[in-house]
């Protein structure tokens, strides 16, 4: 039985709509006054984070808690990690509480992967360096369908660093499963060899091409991960090309980004707060689509199926 | 001066192997016969000898890997010199030669001196060293070769790493004309290569794995075939994986320049499309595996000689190395026993490859490409051949190697052509006859 959740491959179209619908309903769960439910109660979760992140991490915290879990967070600054442990006794170790999810970030391709060898728990890849950030990829797909529609038949433009983003590799791969168009724009030095067989998108190294999309998705220009690579020759003119401001976007083009955001250098600061961008909404909606998927690796468990089913959304 | 293969002292084996089809294309025989050995060396009269029943089996003169890593000094906790060359043995070697990456690299007289010493004592095969080409292998300064070859180094290499600086690697090629020895060569641009660790394509990208582009191995290629050309070298080139690197050795070899090529058997069964594994164990080595267009080209290279040999660039590492991240894992996958059957079963069964081409791409090119004596099963020479099991299936267990590290690419498979018998330099090193390990049992 299916139980990790590693990329979005891990999942079919059918999967990503029921987790979508689920995240809905603990979304109006959150409209009520008190915002706890029972579902997962006596269950624990253990967000075993060895890379900084803020967005993710409380999220996943909160989600556990609104579903009553269990939530230990480990960070890799101030755990045995800081000693020299490796992630294979990390997790073991980890293990040995026996949690019913693990949820990982980790700054190098196939932590979450090497995680499922050493732990029963239910393993959600939280990013893996520049692999996959499902649980980013289904938020978005969560954000775009609330604000905007059904994702069938959308065309979606990421813009920037492609080289460097799991965030661009799983969200193309979930907005293609979903029936959406994807195109990726950049600097051809930011857009990885065969990205359009790989990722099956289309690719662009002018701008001007996200006028045919309705969603632009902003990637962050992941300084940290360039090292003396010289990808582009500044950022200065990296913005002057690929920037995405007002003048660029036409009327109902909606704007999406993980943030962290560098305002002035991939997106305008006027841009990046508009409310008609969805930056913001992305984040909010983080946290009711983690409710789903943790409620969702759970009740892929047989024997825990039927007591959850109801997910206590009645019981109050 | 002469390169010195060196191997424990041992009694010289008398058998005789019974009903085995014997296959040497080397030296013409193709026939299926009783095979005597007396007193280490092939022929004379099979009266009262132990008998070992080879029917349905296959002899093959001993395999010949120019391009294994033995760990030792150092990381004897991944492999020594009794260990891998057990497991150069059980995989039906009966010569290697071993890299210098060791701690303290292998790249002074005294180094290699004491390894010498030591496989007289352990070595249950011939082995042979290539010493560094430089100190450290850190590309910069020229190790002591002249000294080195008089020890009996085989050649010199800085496997590992390629020579990146041009003005050294011809340095080498001209300080060669002192030793006669090939100079062995990793080859990348290690500025092109970059933090790469999988072949750079769509299933890199998609994986968010940096990229090893295949012309990173061709244009070091290119640079040192002109080097040699111009100063009258001989090079061999390490562990061929691209088709860009094919194209560049075929116009060498069109032009006469002295090169000598290998590829792994990783290389010729397996593409990046393993990499979904996301396991380093089995499929993080460098080069790393490519496109299938590169492993079909490869193929062909291999059965018109453009490359001239295969070798397995046997890589121990430690189990908990390999239980990283595949992108913290250390490069390198195991081979000397697994060798034979993996391109049996995906080469020869399959029909791309005829079985007596395999046989001289183990044995008799690679040992000439390294002026090595070449195996054969011809009336009066040394006893150097394996017997091999064609006929039956064995799952490849990670519980049954030799070799003290147990990273293989081909954990899991279902492979056939298991060696079951190796006499190396006219003595037993190998047996698995009667399932006894290690030990033959007296059948006669």
């Amino acid at each position: 039985m299916r139980r990790h959740l590693l990329g979005i491959s891990d999942l079919d179209r059918p999967e990503v709509a029921r987790i979508l619908r689920e995240s809905r309903r603990f979304s109006e769960v959150m409209e009520r006054d008190i915002k706890k439910l029972p579902t997962l109660r006596g269950r624990s979760i253990i967000n075993l984070f060895f890379e900084a992140s803020t967005r993710t991490s409380t999220s996943f915290e909160l989600a556990g808690k609104r579903l009553s879990a269990d939530v230990v967070n480990v960070k890799g600054s101030g755990s045995s990690v800081e000693k020299g442990e490796s992630l294979k006794d990390t997790v073991l170790t980890l293990d040995a509480y026996r949690p019913d999810v693990l949820v990982i970030r980790h700054s190098s391709v196939g932590a979450a992967q090497i995680a499922t060898q050493y732990t029963d728990a239910a393993v959600i890849n939280a990013g893996d360096g520049t692999h996959a950030h499902p649980t980013q990829a289904l938020l978005d797909l969560y954000t775009v369908e609330r604000e905007v529609g059904p994702l069938d038949g959308l065309h979606v433009a990421f813009v920037g660093d492609v080289a460097h983003s799991r965030v661009a590799r799983s969200g193309a791969l979930a907005f293609r499963m979903m029936g959406a168009n994807v195109a990726l724009v950049g600097p051809p030095t930011l857009i990885p060899r065969d990205a359009d067989t790989a990722l099956g998108a289309t690719i662009s190294h002018d701008i001007a091409d996200i006028a045919s999309a309705d969603l632009v998705y902003v990637l962050r220009m992941q300084r940290e991960r360039m090292g003396k690579g010289g990808f582009v020759p500044t950022l200065r003119e990296y913005s002057a090309l690929f920037g995405v401001n007002h003048s660029r976007l036409r009327p109902g083009q909606r704007v999406l980004h993980a943030g962290p955001m560098n305002r002035g250098v991939e997106i305008s600061p006027a841009l990046a707060d508009d409310p008609l961008a969805l930056i913001e909404r992305q984040a909010g909606y983080g946290m009711v689509v983690r409710m789903a998927v943790l409620h969702d690796a759970i009740a892929q468990s047989a024997e825990t199926a039927e007591a959850i089913d109801g997910m206590g959304l009645e019981a109050r | 001066m002469s390169i010195r293969l060196i191997q424990a002292p041992g009694e010289p084996a008398s058998l005789v192997v019974r009903g085995a089809r014997l296959l040497d294309p080397d030296a013409g025989i193709d026939e299926t016969r009783d095979l005597v050995v007396r007193d280490g060396r092939i022929g004379g009269s099979a009266a009262g000898l132990e008998k070992i029943d080879g029917a349905g089996m296959l002899v093959a003169p001993g395999f010949v890997d120019p391009h294994v890593h033995l760990r030792t000094p150092g990381r004897e906790d991944t492999e020594d010199l009794a260990t891998g060359t057990a497991a150069a043995a059980a995989g039906g070697f009966t010569a290697i030669l071993a890299m210098p990456n060791t701690h303290p690299s292998t790249d002074s007289p005294a180094v290699l001196g004491s390894l010498i010493e030591r496989a007289g004592l352990e070595a249950r095969i011939p082995v042979g060293f290539l010493p560094a080409i430089t100190v450290g292998q850190h590309g910069e300064e020229l190790s002591e070769q002249g000294e080195m070859a008089q020890l009996g180094a085989a050649g010199f290499s800085d496997d590992g790493w390629p020579v990146a600086n041009a003005a050294v690697m011809r340095r080498a090629l001209q300080y060669q004309k002192l030793t006669g020895l090939p100079l062995v060569l990793h080859e990348e641009d290690p500025d092109l290569s970059g933090d790469g660790c999988v072949h750079e394509g769509p299933v890199a990208t998609r994986l968010g794995l940096p990229g090893i582009p295949g012309v990173s191995e061709a244009v070091a290629v290119a640079r040192d075939v002109l080097l040699a050309e111009y100063e009258g070298g001989r090079i061999h080139i390490c562990h061929v994986s691209a088709k860009e690197t094919v194209a560049e050795i075929r116009r060498a070899k069109e032009r006469g320049i002295a090169v000598t090529a290998e590829v792994t058997p990783h290389h010729l069964l397996l593409t990046h499309d393993e990499l979904s594994s996301l396991d380093p164990a089995r499929h993080k080595m460098n080069p790393p595996l490519r496109a299938e267009e590169d492993r079909q080209l490869l193929i062909e290279a291999l059965l018109d000689g453009t490359i001239d040999c295969i070798a397995t660039d046997h890589a121990p590492h430690a189990q908990n190395e390999k239980e990283e991240a595949f992108e913290d894992a250390p490069f390198g996958v195991t081979g000397l026993e697994t060798a034979f059957a993996a391109c049996y079963t995906g080469l020869v069964e399959s029909g791309l490859v005829p079985l007596d081409i395999l046989i001289q791409r183990l044995s008799g090119d690679p040992a000439r490409a390294f002026d090595i004596p070449v195996p054969t099963l011809a009336e009066g020479a040394e006893a150097n051949f394996s017997l091999i099991d064609v006929g039956s299936t064995w799952e490849v267990a990670a519980t049954d190697f030799e070799s003290r590290s147990t990273n293989s690419a081909f954990t899991g498979e279902a492979l056939r052509g298991r060696v079951a018998l190796t006499l190396a330099g006219g003595k037993r090193a190998w047996s698995r006859i009667a399932g006894r390990v290690g030990e033959i049992s007296q059948n006669s």
